[in-house]
């Protein structure tokens, strides 16, 4: 706009600071970092400080740019693709983060359901409810559940009290406690979403379904469910999306055979100190994720224009 | 009101006007908002902008306050080129259409906002937001915040606020849009008096005519950045230079057809076999050009019989009766098949009407009742 | 009014009974008087006095709050201001990636964001400490500020700024004077989430801390990864009471102004 266009000095010098602070914070720690991460990924493991070669030497200018350049390459991703204890770390993490989404949802939608329909004076409580366990330390509350799913925790002590098993079941250091730990961590953001699609849902609707001869059920899945969708949709991103990456949670959570991205991707830094490697693993891993953050993007801005 | 009448700087050479807009032009992007506009706005002038929304009014007056710059051309304000001058540097104030009342100040802090940012001492301050409050008529609310006020306490305590620094040119941005139609009507006459008694030029944005009619001592009627007209009340209603104007401002009849004039009567052919029309005016037309007669509905008499008297009679049937109470507009479809509207008073009972639908009627109306406008 | 159906009513009493048990458990074996955290043999507050006196977890809050306080001011100012050239910016070269770099690390898994950050420090041979740690969580919580803030200059009317200044204040008066006072309760909230994340992180900060900078979190972890026991149990009490507590207050504070908003608007009609 023509608004910013002209106009003293002054106003160039405000816009120039408060853009211009952000802007070189967020290029010198964010981009930047970045873009070394990028340069390691390219380069080749050495035994020196620090671990990998090649370095730029600006004192060489030019020439050495060049060198430099044509010293990286893609081995580090040949040797990802190569090796399989990669690829199954990708696949076991997705498979994680998808079964968890799922559980996620199955749990986290009733509970949305039952908020959107509860009394309105409940609601804030309700509410608050759902976003007091954001607001607690996540640690805590993995580390809670050490204690419930070991052997001799309070689960395997319920499940021999009430006679369903005999045998303590192994339930810590699986896949399964991992999962548990995700949805236990990430339920608010399932629940929340779906709770704001479900709350605008104008109770007429459903009364006009039953009205023109749906059943109740017919009633929940031809309007309710295609009117909560985007908060499903939205809802399931916010638990795949950080999932996909989690280290914590497999670390106390999981087992020696639990694979996980993130967890791999810290071995291989700080007990391999194969610092290429990692760079190229957190690379690959940015890739996977962007086709789920561009789709959750595009479902968002679905949900504004429908907004209006 | 009776002001207005001998209230006329715009004809009197000798004056200076306050502001003056020469050739100025405004856009935004690709989009002329203002285009290649010359105006000038005298002292103590109640102005009125009139138009639909995206004409250009609000942009106008946003130049004035300094929160857009022009394109080209010039604004001068008692004398004074604006440009690249800020707002807060403008001995201008503007009241908000939305009010824009600071929610997390007091109504009097409110008020005080803007003297606190000149070199006064807190006596002067007190004493100014008190007379103020009086002028407004809000002393007792001082105290409270924006959202305890009702809209048109509101509107008051903006009006007070852009008052309080006595600027030599006040805007107002749809001042009483947010208002419920009786209270608009009575705040109406409350601003005309507040303007008359503080002496302060006042230049009005509004997209309701009768608004702009009732407080104005002139009224610019503008369309896609354009000034249309700029004239008084009286004259925009009953002396539209366009059929634009004449259709924005109130209702009118308009009659298609073509002119002669002979010693400022112009005689009108408008359907075959039709007797002419004739009507006033002060334009000329070349021989048969193509021309529009313009007619307010109320300046249409109605009747079952032939009138003798009148200049103008045309025959029609009546297609559609409305009912307002006070008067009846009468749809009457003529001979070319225009539908002229023709209001009556209401001065018997409705049992006694005179006509019904599908009635043969006669119009008719003087030849100064109508204004020939070119097309 | 609207009445709870049996199935919506057991849905939500299962919800909740999953979300709130394990920090149930949790409290509740904070007072064990057993070093075994699953055997229940008495009610003692032994574990807090004993955490009282544990001089590495002391340092380590400390650490973490130092931490926090700075990182989160910070990062509000930082994030205001960026939500303030995104809001009000409008086009200025390399917009998309600057709303690009402002919004990835809300997506961006920790592993990446610690990982990069650490790699940057070592290039640019910054030892490692409360310092890095500090511009580390900076960057992660300014992103977090900027989305509050920025959804509440949406929705500012815009003509409040333009008022101030037509009533005579300078750009920066009518910043200070209007616009500030305005989106408070977003900065504020902004500052407690990014303090909140601040306390919370462990990955980031496992990357960037050097020995002398090791923060609770980090402290926890590498404890809880030897086993359970009950000074964590004691110290995950205390800090649930905090949050509690906190959020509680803060709820309770704002359905207050909201009720006397409520009945001082019905007082003016």
């Amino acid at each position: 706009m023509d608004r910013h266009g002209r106009g003293g000095a002054g106003r160039m010098m405000r816009r120039l600071v408060v853009i211009g602070v952000p802007y070189l914070w967020l290029v010198a720690l964010f981009l930047i970092p970045f873009l070394i991460v990028l340069k390691i990924a390219l380069s080749d493991t050495n035994l020196s400080i620090p671990p990998y070669l090649p370095q730029l030497d600006i004192a060489e200018g030019w020439v050495g740019f060049k060198a430099f350049l044509s010293a990286l390459d893609f081995e580090n991703f040949t040797f990802l693709a190569s090796d399989d204890l990669y690829w199954k770390a990708y696949l076991s993490s997705l498979k994680i983060a998808t079964v968890s989404t799922f559980f996620a949802l199955l749990i986290g939608f009733p509970i949305a359901y039952g908020m959107a329909r509860a009394p309105d004076h409940w609601r804030p409580t309700l509410m608050m409810l759902i976003i007091l366990p954001f607001w607690t330390s996540f640690l805590i509350r993995t580390y809670a559940w050490i204690g419930i799913l070991s052997t001799e925790g309070f689960l395997n002590q319920f499940l021999i009290w009430s006679g369903l098993v005999t045998d303590p079941l192994t339930l810590l250091n699986t896949n399964v406690a991992v999962t548990i730990g995700i949805v236990y961590t990430y339920l608010p953001f399932m629940v929340l979403p779906v709770y704001a699609a479900l709350e605008k849902l104008d109770d007429s609707l459903i009364e006009a379904a039953e009205d023109l001869g749906c059943t109740r059920i017919q009633a929940f899945w031809m309007v309710t469910i295609p009117l909560a969708k985007q908060g499903i949709i939205a809802g399931c991103f916010l638990v795949f999306i950080p999932s996909l990456g989690e280290f914590v949670i497999p670390s106390l959570l999981g087992g020696s055979s639990t694979l996980m991205i993130g967890k791999v991707l810290v071995e291989e830094f700080f007990t391999n100190r194969d610092w290429p490697v990692a760079s190229a693993v957190a690379v690959v891993l940015l890739l996977i994720l962007i086709i789920p953050i561009v789709l959750f993007q595009r479902n968002e801005q679905k949900q504004r224009e429908v907004d209006g | 009101m009776t002001d207005n009448l001998e209230f006329t700087p715009w004809a009197d050479p000798s004056q200076k006007p306050l502001i003056r807009f020469e050739n100025v032009t405004k856009k935004f992007g690709d989009f002329t908002a203002i285009d290649n506009l010359t105006l000038d706005i005298y002292e103590k002038e109640f102005f009125a902008l009139l138009g639909p929304s995206g004409c250009g009014k609000t942009t106008l007056m946003r130049l004035l306050g300094g929160f857009e710059q022009v394109t080209s051309g010039t604004i001068t304000i008692a004398g004074q080129d604006m440009a690249n001058i800020p707002p807060n540097k403008r001995a201008v104030n503007m009241m908000f259409q939305s009010y824009a009342l600071f929610p997390h100040l007091t109504v009097a802090a409110n008020i005080a906002f803007g003297l606190k940012r000149d070199d006064l001492s807190a006596a002067d301050i007190d004493a100014r937001v008190d007379e103020m409050l009086t002028l407004v008529q809000l002393k007792q609310y001082a105290k409270r915040k924006p959202h305890q006020l009702s809209g048109g306490q509101r509107q008051r305590v903006a009006l007070a606020r852009s008052l309080a620094k006595a600027p030599k040119l006040l805007l107002l941005d749809e001042p009483l849009g947010a208002l419920d139609k009786k209270l608009r009507t009575e705040t109406q006459f409350e601003l005309m008096d507040i303007q008359e008694k503080t002496g302060t030029t006042f230049v009005i944005v509004t997209h309701d005519q009768e608004e702009a009619m009732t407080v104005a001592s002139r009224v610019a009627v503008m369309n896609h950045g354009v000034m249309i007209q700029v004239d008084t009340p009286d004259r925009i209603y009953e002396n539209p230079s366009s059929s634009y104007v004449a259709d924005f401002i109130g209702d009118v009849n308009l009659i298609n057809g073509t002119a002669r004039v002979v010693d400022g009567v112009v005689t009108m052919s408008w359907a075959e076999g039709q007797p002419k029309l004739s009507a006033k005016s002060a334009l000329d037309f070349a021989a048969d050009a193509a021309c529009i007669l313009a007619i307010r509905p109320e300046k249409v008499n109605i009747s079952s019989t032939k009138p003798g008297s009148a200049h103008n009679v045309v025959r029609g049937k009546i297609l559609d009766i409305a009912y307002l109470g006070n008067i009846s507009t009468y749809h009457v479809q003529i001979a070319d098949g225009t539908i002229i509207k023709a209001q009556s008073a209401n001065n018997r009972r409705l049992a006694r009407r005179p006509f019904t639908w599908e009635d043969k009627v006669y119009l008719s109306w003087t030849d100064t009742a109508g204004v020939v406008l070119a097309e | 009014m609207k009445r709870l159906s049996w199935f919506n009513a057991t849905s939500l009493a299962f919800g909740f009974a999953f979300l709130y048990i394990p920090m149930l458990i949790l409290v509740i074996y904070s007072f064990n008087s057993s070093k075994l955290v699953t055997v229940w043999a008495g009610f003692s507050t032994k574990w807090y006095v004993e955490l009282a006196g544990n001089e590495a977890f002391l340092e380590a809050a400390w650490v973490t709050i130092k931490v926090a306080v700075i990182s989160s001011t910070l990062a509000t100012v930082l994030g205001t201001m960026a939500a303030y050239a995104m809001v009000r910016g409008g086009r200025f070269f390399g917009r998309t990636l600057f709303s690009g770099m402002v919004y990835a690390p809300l997506v961006m898994p920790e592993v990446i964001t610690g990982l990069s950050l650490l790699l940057l420090f070592i290039g640019i041979g910054m030892d490692r400490g409360v310092m890095t740690i500090v511009l580390a969580h900076t960057i992660l919580t300014m992103c977090y500020v900027s989305v509050v803030v920025s959804s509440r200059l949406v929705s500012f009317d815009r003509s409040l700024e333009e008022a101030a200044l037509d009533l005579g204040c300078t750009p920066f008066d009518a910043f200070r004077s209007v616009t500030l006072p305005i989106i408070a309760p977003a900065v504020i909230a902004g500052w407690l989430l990014a303090f909140t994340l601040s306390l919370d992180d462990l990955v980031i900060a496992s990357f960037v801390s050097g020995p002398s900078s090791t923060t609770l979190p980090i402290k926890i972890f590498s404890s809880v990864r030897l086993g359970v026991s009950p000074e964590i149990n004691a110290l995950s009490t205390i800090m649930i009471g905090i949050v509690t507590i906190g959020v509680i207050v803060a709820s309770l504070v704002t359905k207050r102004s909201v009720a006397m908003r409520a009945k001082q608007e019905r007082d003016a009609e």
